[in-house]
C-alpha cells in the first residue's frame, strides 16, 4: 500500500514530538493495532516511552528464542546462546530510546542488535557503526502511517523470504548467520527490497529536510 | 555533495551480516556516514537480518524472563551526537583519534603519504594523502580495494571520483590514479590483500612501507 492511498485517518494521523531528557508523554497506538498481527512497535514504543514492563514481557517471549535460535544457528553453543539473548533483550530495555520506528522494525532492530552481540562475543573484529544521524530537539516523531508501512514491509519480506526456493533462502540465512565470507556473499538476494529502501530513504530524507 | 559510485550491493550485505573485515566495515560505515543512499540500503540489509531472524528459534528456559526483567535498570536517555567537527566522519575519527590534525602521516615520497589504521587481520585500512595533480604509483591487486574520496578528487583510466564515492578495484585492474588539480586529494582505502606495484623500486618498498 502506497502511502497516499491509505485512509484518510491515516495519513493525517498526528504526529508527536519524540520526547528527550526525562519527560514522558502518554502515546495513542491504538490505531496501529488494526492488523491481525501483534503490533511489534507499539509494544517497543511502549517501552521505549513508558518504560512498560508488561509489553518488555510480550517483546520477550516473542524475540528472546529467535535470537537464541540465530545465534546458535550462527554457531554459539546453546546455555551462551541463552544468556546473550537474555543480554540483547536487557539492552533493547536499555537503549530503548535508539528504536526508531520509521527506519527499522523490532525484528529490524533487535537482528542488529543480537548482530553485534555475536561480534563480541567472537572477538575477532570491531564492527564500526555509521555516524548517528541527529534527529533534532524539534522533530517530530514519524507519523503512525508511516511506521505502521515499515512493519508491514517488514513483514512482507519475512514472508518473501520464506517463499524463495530452499537453496537460495539458505544461502541468505548463511550469510546473516555468518557462516559466508564477503566473497562468497551474492549481493542478489532475489527478495524485493526495492519498495523498503524507498521508504527508508524517505524517512531519511524527511530527516534532511528537517535539519535544515 | 553528489556522490556517483557508490557501494554494492555484496558489501553492503556483508556489512549487515556482520562478516566483512575491520578494514572493510570501516569504510563501509565511513561511506554511509556521507550517503543517505547507501544508509537506506544498509537499513534494507538490517531489515533482511530481520527476516532471517524472525524465521526460527530455540526455546528458552522457564526461568529467563524473570532473569531478565530482575536485571533491567533504568534505561539510557536520549542524547543527541555531536556534529561533525571537520573533515572526518565519526567512525573514522574514532580510528584517527580526531580529525585530520590528528593524522600521523608517514611519507611515501613525490609528496604522497599515508597513515595506516590500527584494524584486525583480514584486511588493512590507511589514509592516503596524495597531492594536488600527482599520481599514486601504478599498481594492481590480488584482492580486493575499496578506496572512499574523503576531500579532493583523483580520476583513473575508467572514471571521476570525487568526495564519497568508492572505488571498487579487484585482480583485474591496473591502474594509475592522478589527483585531480585544485584541492589535495584524501582517501581511505581499504584493501584485503598487499597491493603489488609494477615499478622494481615500489616494488622493494613494499615490505617497508607497508602499502
Amino acid at each position: 500500500m502506497m502511502i497516499d492511498t491509505l485512509p484518510l485517518h491515516l495519513s493525517q494521523a498526528p504526529t508527536r514530538r519524540r520526547v528527550y531528557a526525562g519527560q514522558k508523554q502518554a502515546v495513542q497506538d491504538t490505531r496501529l493495532a488494526d492488523t491481525d498481527q501483534t503490533d511489534w512497535a507499539a509494544l517497543m514504543i511502549a517501552v521505549r516511552d513508558r518504560q512498560d514492563k508488561a509489553a518488555f514481557a510480550a517483546l520477550f517471549r516473542h524475540f528472546a528464542p529467535r535470537i537464541k535460535g540465530f545465534l546458535m544457528k550462527s554457531g554459539t553453543e546453546a546455555s551462551l546462546a541463552e544468556d546473550c539473548a537474555q543480554d540483547v533483550m536487557a539492552t533493547l530495555w536499555q537503549k530503548a530510546h535508539l528504536f526508531d520506528p520509521a527506519r527499522a522494525s523490532v525484528a529490524t532492530w533487535v537482528f542488529t542488535i543480537a548482530r553485534n552481540r555475536r561480534i563480541d562475543i567472537a572477538r575477532k573484529s570491531r564492527r564500526p557503526e555509521p555516524e548517528a544521524l541527529d534527529w533534532g530537539n524539534d522533530d517530530q516523531e514519524p507519523d503512525q502511517a508511516e511506521v505502521y508501512e515499515t512493519a508491514q514491509e517488514t513483514a512482507r519480506l519475512t514472508s518473501a523470504l520464506s517463499c524463495l526456493p530452499e537453496a537460495q533462502r539458505a544461502l541468505i540465512s548463511r550469510a546473516f548467520y555468518g557462516d559466508l565470507s564477503h566473497s562468497e556473499i551474492a549481493g542478489e538476494t532475489g527478495l524485493p527490497l526495492g519498495t523498503i529502501k524507498s521508504r527508508i530513504r524517505l524517512a531519511l530524507d524527511r530527516l534532511r529536510n528537517q535539519m535544515s | 555533495m553528489t556522490i556517483k559510485h557508490h557501494l554494492t550491493d555484496q558489501l553492503l550485505m556483508g556489512y549487515a551480516a556482520g562478516t566483512l573485515p575491520e578494514a572493510f566495515s570501516l569504510l563501509v560505515a565511513t561511506h554511509i556516514s556521507m550517503c543517505d543512499d547507501c544508509r537506506a540500503r544498509s537499513d534494507t540489509f538490517d531489515a533482511v537480518g530481520g527476516a532471517v531472524l524472525e524465521a526460527d528459534s530455540a526455546a528458552m528456559s522457564e526461568s529467563s524472563l524473570a532473569a531478565c526483567m530482575a536485571r533491567l535498570g533504568t534505561p539510557d536517555q536520549p542524547s543527541r551526537p555531536a556534529p561533525r567537527k571537520g573533515l572526518l566522519p565519526a567512525p573514522l575519527a574514532n580510528y584517527v583519534g580526531g580529525d585530520l590534525d590528528a593524522v600521523r602521516w608517514k611519507p611515501l615520497g613525490m609528496g604522497v603519504r599515508q597513515a595506516i589504521l590500527p584494524t584486525s587481520k583480514g584486511a588493512s585500512a590507511r589514509l592516503l594523502y596524495i597531492p594536488a595533480g600527482q599520481s599514486v604509483p601504478d599498481h594492481g591487486h590480488r584482492g580486493m580495494e575499496l578506496t572512499l574520496v574523503l576531500q579532493g578528487a583523483f580520476s583513473d583510466a575508467t572514471a571521476r571520483f570525487a568526495a564519497g564515492d568508492v572505488e571498487i578495484a579487484d585482480e583485474t585492474d591496473e591502474h594509475t590514479p592522478v589527483a585531480e588539480a585544485g584541492a589535495d586529494c584524501i582517501c581511505l582505502a581499504a584493501t584485503d590483500a598487499p597491493l603489488r606495484f609494477m615499478g622494481l623500486i615500489p616494488r622493494l618498498l613494499q615490505p617497508i612501507f607497508r602499502i
